[in-house]
């Protein structure tokens, strides 16, 4: 067993992206206790992505689209109803993958609500040395870790080691929480709406600290948020979520400078305005996003698109690489030539973009 | 307009019980008829705060509020029994941050808001139900009749909040109160709320105060902004001035710290520290502190509220307004 | 020192590991503060003292009988309380008293907090198909009235007091088990113990450091309020006979053989009765008190 500093091997090198998701489905039974054939809440319903390493990939949307599912699954504190996991090229606790106990050193995540991810009865130094004395670190090792971590997350040790959370503010806490992340020295952080409870003064000193960190020890960062500015601050590449499933994946700038999924337009344009001389005249879009009890057949979003046509009722988007761009994919028809709607690109153009972009 | 419609001055509002805090010290605040005013600030900033002692939330033992509320020239502070229920809803109305929580749960959406009209005027049931039912459809809840009779865990968050504006203008109140009302919602949801306040604010030439942590909802609605720090107003303006031209270092700090396309690959520069405890306010300027401008006197003397060309401003050493 | 800006502020002074009292002293702490708890609590420590120190402090022998001096009126020379229906001082009778009545009010529900807890935090812990097994089981025996429950079970095993005891022990392990379960359940949803699981600790660690701290000050609460029900059914089984026989001094079989003399003597024949009520009240406002002191906290 480990006694020293927990040191990872970089096992599949820098091309191997960090983590690779496939087909991650859950679905969670309404009533009927006893698992009757009754409605199923689609939370997660067929996601992929890859995260490479050293990159920050930012998950958005709104109530009931699965993003907070999607980290659990991802965070194995769940088990998925279908799908697969691959982390550094390996498997997780199945035959010839990493142990689920090694993973979970590798992989940690902050929580949103930083009071209630810390235990009233402990002391900050104390939760934060709880977990590298689970892998085998002596008491006192773990003991000079926390204060090492409470210090470079700005804490002094002295100060605020002896504190129990409720002593403590919420940027504190978070703080706290972000240094228990990292005693496990883990390649991936989760960030799980970690800054969105925080005042905006001390989210900055939230995110600045974020960055560094990333810096400093090359970590890989899913970043979960509403907040559409704080992603694109953060972000790398950008995953847009709606019931459940992807619609759109790309670069940051791409994303949110070229959104080609009507959803991922209307929720930019539904930021607050800045600038007083310019406010916000109209909606972008109506309605609250729909619950994910049994969604309809075709593309879940056709309801409330500005640009649905008939195709958009019958049948679903695949995730589908955008003509002028191959990193940037988007699950929508008006991108797909071949699907029918009114207002997609011809054949031909898209041919001629792929290959100009390829060239 | 010679009376402005909300008139606060040198307000001030104390929790006593097993420790004193002075929530709220000293603001002073006047708003025209159908302004509406941002109160932004963060927590322990005093805002909700000020916006409950506007309604006389608190309970009298627990709380002591002073200074002078006057709200289209009536008294606020000295208003007692039948006089202050009217006030309450008729004359000024809350919306809160948490939909699901302002609501009874027993009773249906359409039932609260006919207690409420016929808590303010001898109304028969008919004719509340008829104007519950119209206020449902103009806040643009979809397919209102329907909504009328249902409950309020029936309804999604947004529907919800839209609701409990209508319970809050059902009354036609003169002054709205706003405490985060879109904070615990989706951002598409938000800006839709956001945009319905400002219509029906100017249908019914309301006054609105709207507190918020958020500077995007603030401008989207105010016509003015104050800024709240520590229990106090340390700046107060037309919203553009505000967010183009700020004076106090902590204003300057908080749009500075926004994030935005602009920072991406730099830090961000942030306002070190964090809010100060109010059970224990520091002496002299409260964002001394965390203020890279400050000298002996912010940390001994608290700056007095100066009132020059339409904004108001509560520093020793304000930013330079050439350089802007 | 990096961007990210410390959160150290000039003037704050720094706190040594020894400064915080934790969780417990803080509850004792603010429970010193509430002077009826406090009152409470003292009449208990006299009460307590005086069960256990009755061998040396007992003016006169519990068993020793008289059939002259039957019933002597309170304020007696020699017998300050006076003597029951058969010559016994009342005084030493209640002190000795104290011991089996404390002794049937304490071990039962400390024996019930302790089984108790373990099945609960189990059931809560586990959750699923197994807490459904569980809970639902120990429903059965909660659908009968205690004090039923309790005749039926010391009834079934027979008269005596480690007998009494057990019986009192089934009775309220449900109680608590429920009780334990369901503070078990709410913790376990908590953001704190799905970090624990994120750190890869096993089970048993989750539960021994981040589960069982949390849950045991509810429990305890309702456990502290147990101890009057305790004492009062224990006195009811041993006034139907199912629990201490006599001559043993227990306050509720004097309460029974005391029964003939109540229109000789009421004062007398409410003694026993009176210790049970002052001793169920000051269990009671003292378990109230921790409960209010655990409350505060936040």
């Amino acid at each position: 067993m480990n006694t020293s500093p927990l040191i990872h091997q970089d096992r599949g090198g820098p091309k191997q992206a960090l983590l690779e998701v496939r087909d991650l489905k859950k679905y969670f039974p309404v009533r009927g206790s006893f698992g009757a054939a009754g409605k199923f809440v689609h939370a997660v319903d067929g996601v992929s992505f890859a995260v490479a390493k050293g990159q920050t990939l930012g998950i958005v949307g709104e109530s009931g689209c699965g993003k907070s599912t999607t980290a659990r699954l991802v965070a194995k504190l769940m088990a998925p109803d279908s799908g697969s996991m691959v982390f550094d090229g390996d498997g997780v606790d199945e035959f010839r993958g990493i142990a689920l106990k090694d993973f979970r050193r590798n992989l940690q995540m902050v929580f949103q609500d930083s009071f209630a991810s810390l235990n009233p009865r402990l002391t900050v130094a104390q939760t934060i040395a709880f977990g590298p004395q689970v892998h085998g670190m002596s008491a006192k090792d773990a003991e000079r870790l926390a204060r090492d971590l409470l210090m470079r997350v700005g804490m002094e040790p002295d100060q605020f080691g002896a504190r129990y959370p409720h002593e403590l503010s919420g940027g504190q806490r978070q703080r706290v929480n972000i240094a228990r992340a990292l005693a496990f020295d883990p390649r991936l952080l989760i960030l799980d709406e970690a800054v969105a409870a925080l005042d905006k003064s001390v989210q900055a000193q939230v995110l600045n600290l974020l960055q560094e960190l990333k810096a400093e020890r090359q970590l890989t960062y899913l970043f979960i948020s509403h907040d559409l500015h704080v992603v694109h601050y953060l972000s790398d590449q950008v995953m847009v979520m709606y019931l459940g499933q992807i619609v759109e994946i790309g670069p940051v700038e791409r994303i949110y400078g070229h959104a080609m999924h009507p959803y991922t337009q209307a929720l930019l344009s539904a930021v607050p305005s800045m600038d007083p001389a310019h406010r916000t005249m109209s909606s972008p879009i109506s309605g609250d996003p729909p619950n994910p009890i049994d969604p309809p057949a075709g593309c879940r979003f056709h309801d409330r698109c500005p640009k649905a046509q008939a195709i958009c009722q019958s049948q679903a988007p695949r995730l589908m690489v955008v003509a002028t761009d191959p990193a940037h994919q988007v699950a929508c028809h008006l991108n797909d030539p071949h699907a029918g709607h009114g207002n997609a690109p011809s054949v031909e153009y898209a041919a001629t973009a792929l290959n100009e972009v390829s060239a | 307009m010679s009376t402005p419609r909300v008139s606060i001055k040198d307000m001030g509002l104390r929790f006593t019980g097993k420790r004193t805090v002075s929530a709220v010290n000293q603001i002073s605040l006047e708003l025209a008829h159908g302004e509406v005013l941002g109160l932004l600030g963060e927590s322990g900033s005093g805002k909700s705060a000020t916006l409950r002692a506007l309604l006389r939330l608190y309970p009298e033992g627990r709380a002591q509020v002073s200074g002078q509320i006057r709200i289209d020239g009536q008294d606020v502070l000295s208003l007692k029994g039948r006089a202050l229920e009217q006030y309450r809803g008729g004359t000024v109305s809350m919306v809160f941050q948490e939909p699901g929580v302002a609501f009874d749960p027993v009773y249906t959406i359409g039932q609260q808001i006919v207690q409420t009209i016929q808590a303010h005027a001898a109304v028969s049931n008919q004719d509340a139900a008829a104007q519950a039912l119209e206020m449902l459809e103009r806040v643009q809840i979809p397919q209102a009749r329907r909504r009328f009779d249902a409950y309020p865990h029936e309804l999604s968050g947004g529907m919800r909040q839209r609701a409990m504006i209508a319970l809050a203008l059902s009354c036609k109140p003169k002054l709205l109160l706003a405490d985060e009302p879109t904070t615990a919602l989706d951002a598409t949801v938000q800006i839709q709320i956001l945009l319905l306040l400002r219509e029906l604010q100017k249908e019914m030439d309301m006054s609105v105060i709207f507190v918020t942590h958020d500077i995007g909802a603030a401008v989207e609605v105010a016509d003015r902004i104050a800024v709240m720090y520590a229990g106090r107003i340390v700046e107060q303006g037309a919203v553009a001035d505000i967010v183009h031209r700020p004076l106090h270092p902590y204003t300057a700090g908080l749009l500075a710290s926004s994030v935005g396309a602009a920072n991406k690959g730099q830090p961000l520069q942030a306002v070190p520290g964090s809010p100060p405890d109010m059970s224990n306010p520091p002496v002299g300027c409260a964002f001394a502190l965390r203020c890279s401008r400050a000298t002996d006197i912010c940390r001994t003397q608290v700056p007095p509220v100066e009132h020059k060309d339409g904004r108001s401003l509560a520093c020793w050493l304000p930013l330079n307004t050439d350089a802007a | 020192m990096p961007a990210s800006a410390s959160l150290a502020l000039p003037g704050a002074a720094p706190l040594r590991a020894t400064d915080s009292p934790g969780y417990w002293g803080t509850v004792w702490a603010q429970l010193r503060r509430d002077p009826v708890a406090m009152a409470a609590a003292a009449l208990l420590l006299l009460l307590v003292l005086a069960a256990l120190l009755a061998p040396w402090l007992a003016p006169a022998d519990p068993y020793k009988a008289s059939m002259i001096k039957r019933l002597l009126p309170m304020g007696s020379p020699g017998h300050w309380l006076g003597t029951d229906e058969l010559g016994r001082d009342m005084l030493t009778r209640l002190m000795f008293g104290g011991r089996l009545s404390l002794l049937m009010g304490v071990v039962p529900v400390a024996a019930a907090f302790v089984i108790g807890t373990s099945i609960g935090l189990f059931a809560g812990y586990v959750g699923g198909r197994v807490n459904m097994l569980i809970m639902r089981t120990l429903d059965i025996f909660y659908a009968f009235p205690s004090v039923l429950l309790a005749v039926a079970i010391a009834g079934a095993l027979g008269p005596g007091l480690s007998n009494s005891l057990l019986a009192l022990t089934l009775v309220f392990v449900p109680q608590v088990v429920r009780v334990a379960e369901s503070v078990t359940t709410q913790v376990r949803s908590l953001d704190y113990v799905e970090a624990a699981r994120m750190s890869g600790a096993g089970a048993f660690a989750i539960i021994r450091v981040h589960v069982l701290g949390n849950v045991l000050g509810p429990i305890f609460v309702y456990a502290s309020g147990l101890l009057s029900v305790s004492m009062i059914l224990a006195s009811g089984l041993s006034f139907l006979g199912l629990g201490v026989k006599p001559p043993e001094p227990e306050w509720g079989l004097m309460l029974n053989t005391l029964r003939s003399a109540i229109y000789l003597n009421p004062w007398i024949a409410a003694l026993p009765g009176a210790m049970i009520f002052i001793t169920s009240v000051a269990f009671n406002v003292l378990a109230d008190g921790v409960r209010s002191a655990m409350e505060l906290r936040t």
